[in-house]
């Protein structure tokens, strides 16, 4: 009989299994990266195309559309699971699920939003931004873009069972993503003026190991509720 | 003691008799506040000294503010209960208060804009509070939307209880952030609204008002309280009693 595999096993199995699963099916990948990328190109066509303006506004448009392509391809998260059933077998495993749940989580944000962060500096290019705003602003996305992923999470798996959660799922998460989108803002905001940008980043930090230790209960508890 | 009453209470054909027999004294409860609270506030209080009579409204707008950020909690936290003992009427006292917080979350927003024109000039001022708000006002519309959405009610009730702790959790949040942000972009517009000590005679009346919202919140509260139970217990024994007893 096979031993019972560790913790540390399981979690990374989640992970290499999703990675895997996405190398398999490439088009998961290009999907949000695609979507992030014309959202962008919209800003331009609609407000004209003078520089001093986009340079300004740069940072929040690269930030919207990155946290609406997060909103887009978090539906991804539990759904694939939840139809084959490998869901329910991850609930009746020995592990606790939040642990589960963070491993899915991670994995989702190393396909979803790790290529959006090289992407990013491109398009700050584009929208004329500075060299040294655009590490700023890699380094708010590094740090917030996980944020998007653990709170999305949430909402995902409550609306898991219903048939058109979609647009419910903007609703619930969306109030919930304001105070990183502010911090974010905030930072490049106070770099663009020459301030000090170590608070806002202190702060974004601080959401996000909140957001690490505490978002996976209610993820766990919503699946568990999903799934009974 | 104690206990036992919370647990007699939290039957429901217990539930049902008791809040029928409370709703008529709350109801002349909340009359007498309210007619107070509104004589004093529209008549007998003295006209404030730089905004003249406009500042009338905050008899409405302040209560409303307040009952909007209480009762979420009081929905939070009965919503927590409802999760983990399995109490049926604290799930359905969280649900039942969503609406009435969104009602009164709504109405603080609507003074609040009819206050600002006048003395601010414009409808709507990207305020801190004004924004915490509005986002208030977004979660409590995605409860309502997630218990709609889905179809058995023990289960949504769930689903809306983990949602409004993890709304608990963020409000706070939500609220230093937008307050942070703010401050960053324009301080001073938000530091003339800090009211000069409110006279004495001004704030008798806000709290009659006060005391009347919270009333109000406990009628509708009951009110729909009973009307879900019925709904959700429609095929229990004690509900065919009770038809027979109207037969």
């Amino acid at each position: 009989m096979k031993k019972t595999s560790s913790l540390l096993n399981a979690f990374s199995a989640v992970i290499k299994r999703d990675l895997l699963l996405a190398y398999r099916f490439r088009a998961e990948l290009i999907n949000p990266l695609a979507f992030f990328v014309m959202v962008i190109t919209l800003f331009p066509l609609a407000l004209g195309a003078e520089i001093t303006l986009l340079k300004r506004i740069a940072p929040a448009i690269i930030w919207v559309a990155a946290l609406l392509a997060s909103l887009m391809s978090i539906e991804n998260l539990f759904r694939a699971d939840y139809d084959d059933g490998s869901l329910e077998l991850m609930v009746m495993t020995p592990h606790p699920l939040s642990i589960l749940v963070l491993a899915k989580v991670i994995g989702h944000w190393l396909i979803s939003s790790v290529p959006l962060l090289f992407i990013a500096p491109l398009m700050g290019m584009m929208l004329h931004m500075e060299t040294d705003i655009i590490g700023v602003l890699m380094l708010t996305l590094l740090l917030g873009t996980p944020v998007l992923s653990l709170i999305g999470g949430i909402a995902v798996a409550l609306t898991l069972g219903l048939r058109k959660g979609g647009a419910l799922l903007a609703i619930l998460v969306l109030p919930l993503y304001v105070p990183i989108l502010i911090f974010a803002s905030s930072a490049i905001d106070a770099a663009m003026t020459g301030f000090a940008i170590s608070g806002h980043l202190s702060m974004m930090c601080a959401i996000l190991f909140l957001a690490i230790t505490l978002t996976p209960l209610p993820t766990a508890a919503a699946l568990k509720m999903s799934l009974s | 003691m104690f206990m036992r009453f919370i647990y007699k209470f939290s039957s429901p054909p217990y539930f049902y008799a008791i809040s029928a027999k409370m709703l008529p004294w709350l109801t002349v409860l909340f009359l007498v506040l309210l007619g107070y609270g509104l004589y004093g506030g529209l008549v007998t209080a003295p006209a404030d000294y730089q905004q003249g009579d406009s500042f009338r409204i905050i008899y409405v707008h302040v209560p409303a503010a307040w009952m909007s950020m209480f009762i979420y909690v009081v929905m939070a936290i009965s919503g927590g209960i409802g999760l983990v003992w399995r109490i049926k009427l604290a799930e359905i006292v969280s649900i039942s208060s969503a609406s009435v917080g969104a009602s009164f979350t709504f109405l603080a927003l609507v003074t609040g804009s009819l206050w600002g024109k006048p003395m601010w000039g414009a409808w709507w001022v990207w305020d801190a509070r004004l924004t915490s708000e509005l986002i208030l006002l977004f979660l409590y519309l995605g409860i309502i939307g997630l218990y709609s959405g889905i179809e058995d009610k023990r289960t949504a009730s769930r689903a809306v209880a983990i949602l409004a702790l993890v709304g608990v959790v963020n409000i706070p949040i939500i609220h230093y952030s937008v307050e942070w942000w703010n401050t960053l972009h324009q301080g001073a517009t938000v530091t003339k609204l800090d009211k000069p000590s409110i006279h004495i005679d001004m704030l008798i009346p806000l709290l009659f008002m006060a005391g009347a919202f919270k009333v109000y919140y406990f009628i509708a509260l009951l009110l729909r309280s009973r009307n879900e139970l019925l709904e959700r217990e429609q095929n229990a024994k004690w509900i065919d009693e009770l038809l027979e007893n109207v037969k």
